[in-house]
C-alpha cells in the first residue's frame, strides 16, 4: 500500500434521526445528572454544616446563574428518568418497530416537559 | 474513545465540476465522494449534473450514466440491481441504503453519495468490508446439531417454528445496518447489528442444538452489549428488517437462561 487508506465520512454526513439524537441525549443527560449530584451534595453539606453556609448555599441556588443551572438540571432528570423508562420497555422487547419507536420518544420528550412544568409550578408556588 | 473527527488524510475536499449537457431542463446535481489510491491525495468530492429526462430512475441508474458517459474512472460496487445482492450499498443523501433501490426523485435537492461510513476506503465508493465479512463468520451461521441426523428425512420444523425465522433470514449483508451504528463506528469488538442479527436468526432456529454455546459466546460487554438501542439499524435497512429487536431478543435470552 503505497498511502494509508481514508477513514470514510460517518458523523459528519450521516443524518440525524429523533431516536440517533435522543440516545446521545440520554448520555449526555445521564453525565450532566453525574455532575449535578456533586452539587446537591454540596448543597446538603452546607445545610448540615450550619445556617451561616446554609445561607451562602442557598444565595448561590437561588441566583439566576444557580436557577438556571437547576432548571437544565431538572430537565436532565425527568428526559433521564423517561427515556430511561423507555429504554425498559425495549429491556422486555416491547416498541422495537420504526413507527414505535418515534412515537415512544415524542411520549418521553412531552413527559418531561410535563414533569418539568409540573416541577417548577409546585416549587415556585411553594417559594412565594 | 470515540474519534469523532476524520484523520487529516480523510478529510474530504472540493473537486471538479461536471456541468450539465446544453439543453438540459431537468437538471440534478450528483455531488459524489471521491478516493484515488494511486495519487494519496485527500478524498474530494466531485459534482455530475444530469439530465433526469435521460436518465433512469434510480441513484444507480444515474452512477452508471456517469461512469458510461461523462467519467469512466468512477468507481462503485453493483450487480443484481434490484435489491438482493447488497453489492451497492452507500450513504446516500445522509442514510445508508441500495443504490439500485433508490429513487432520485426521493431526494430533494443535490443527491449527496459517500461510501458506507466509518470504514477504510479502497476507492471511491468501495469501501473495505473484510472485518464486517469476518464478524460474520465468528457468529458461525450455520446449523450446529449434536444428535445424529435422521437416516430417512431431514431436520424438520413446524410451520410455526419457521415462521420464526421470518424477518431474519432475508438479510442480504449490504452492511448498512452496521456502517449506520454510532456505537459500531467506535467500538471495533462489538459485532454490530448485521452479525447480530445472524446470531439471532440460528438461535432462533428449532433445528439447532448449540444455543448455550451461541450465548456464551455472546455474553461480552463489547460483542453485543455496545447496542444502546440507538435505532439507526432499523431505521437504515433496506430490507425493512429489524436488528434492534432481534438484538433486544438476544439480551432478552441472556436473562432468562441465568
Amino acid at each position: 500500500m503505497p498511502h494509508q487508506r481514508p477513514l470514510s465520512p460517518h458523523l459528519q454526513v450521516y443524518r440525524w434521526s429523533l431516536t440517533m439524537l435522543m440516545s446521545i441525549v440520554h448520555r449526555a443527560t445521564g453525565v450532566a445528572l453525574s455532575l449535578g449530584s456533586i452539587l446537591l451534595v454540596i448543597w446538603f453539606a452546607a445545610l448540615a454544616a450550619g445556617p451561616d453556609a446554609y445561607a451562602t448555599a442557598q444565595g448561590i441556588v437561588a441566583s439566576p446563574i444557580g436557577l438556571l443551572l437547576l432548571f437544565g438540571w431538572s430537565v436532565a432528570l425527568f428526559y433521564h428518568l423517561c427515556n430511561g423508562i423507555r429504554h425498559l420497555f425495549w429491556d422486555i422487547g416491547m416498541g422495537f418497530e420504526k413507527a414505535q419507536a418515534r412515537r415512544s420518544g415524542w411520549a418521553a420528550l412531552g413527559g418531561t416537559a410535563i414533569l418539568t412544568l409540573v416541577a417548577w409550578g409546585i416549587g415556585l408556588s411553594g417559594a412565594m | 474513545m470515540a474519534q469523532f473527527k476524520l484523520p487529516a488524510n480523510s478529510r474530504v475536499q472540493v473537486g471538479k465540476t461536471f456541468p450539465a449537457p446544453s439543453g438540459a431542463k431537468r437538471v440534478k446535481r450528483f455531488v459524489v465522494y471521491r478516493y484515488d489510491p494511486e495519487t494519496g491525495e485527500n478524498p474530494r468530492l466531485d459534482t455530475y449534473e444530469l439530465d433526469l429526462d435521460d436518465c433512469a430512475p434510480m441513484v444507480l441508474d444515474a452512477l452508471i450514466k456517469i461512469k458510461n458517459e461523462i467519467d469512466p474512472s468512477l468507481t462503485f460496487r453493483r450487480s443484481c440491481r434490484e435489491g438482493i445482492c447488497g453489492s451497492c450499498a452507500m450513504n446516500i443523501d445522509g442514510t445508508n441504503t441500495l443504490a439500485c433501490t433508490k429513487h432520485i426523485g426521493e431526494v430533494s435537492g443535490d443527491v449527496r453519495i459517500y461510501p458506507l461510513p466509518h470504514l477504510s476506503v479502497i476507492k471511491d465508493l468501495v469501501p473495505d468490508l473484510t472485518h464486517f465479512y469476518a464478524q460474520y463468520a465468528a457468529v458461525e451461521p450455520w446449523l450446529k446439531t449434536k444428535t445424529p441426523t435422521p437416516p430417512d428425512r431431514e431436520r424438520l420444523q413446524s410451520k410455526e417454528e419457521r415462521a420464526k425465522l421470518d424477518g431474519l433470514y432475508e438479510c442480504i449483508l449490504c452492511a448498512c445496518c452496521s456502517t449506520s451504528c454510532p456505537s459500531y463506528w467506535w467500538n471495533d469488538r462489538y459485532l454490530g447489528p448485521a452479525a447480530l442479527l445472524q446470531a439471532y436468526r440460528w438461535i432462533a432456529d428449532s433445528r439447532d442444538e448449540s444455543i448455550g454455546e451461541r450465548l456464551d459466546a455472546l455474553e461480552d460487554p463489547f460483542k453485543l452489549y455496545r447496542c444502546h438501542t440507538i435505532m439507526n439499524c432499523t431505521n437504515t435497512c433496506p430490507k425493512g428488517l429489524n436488528p434492534a429487536k432481534a438484538i433486544g431478543e438476544i439480551k432478552q435470552l441472556m436473562v432468562l437462561r441465568r
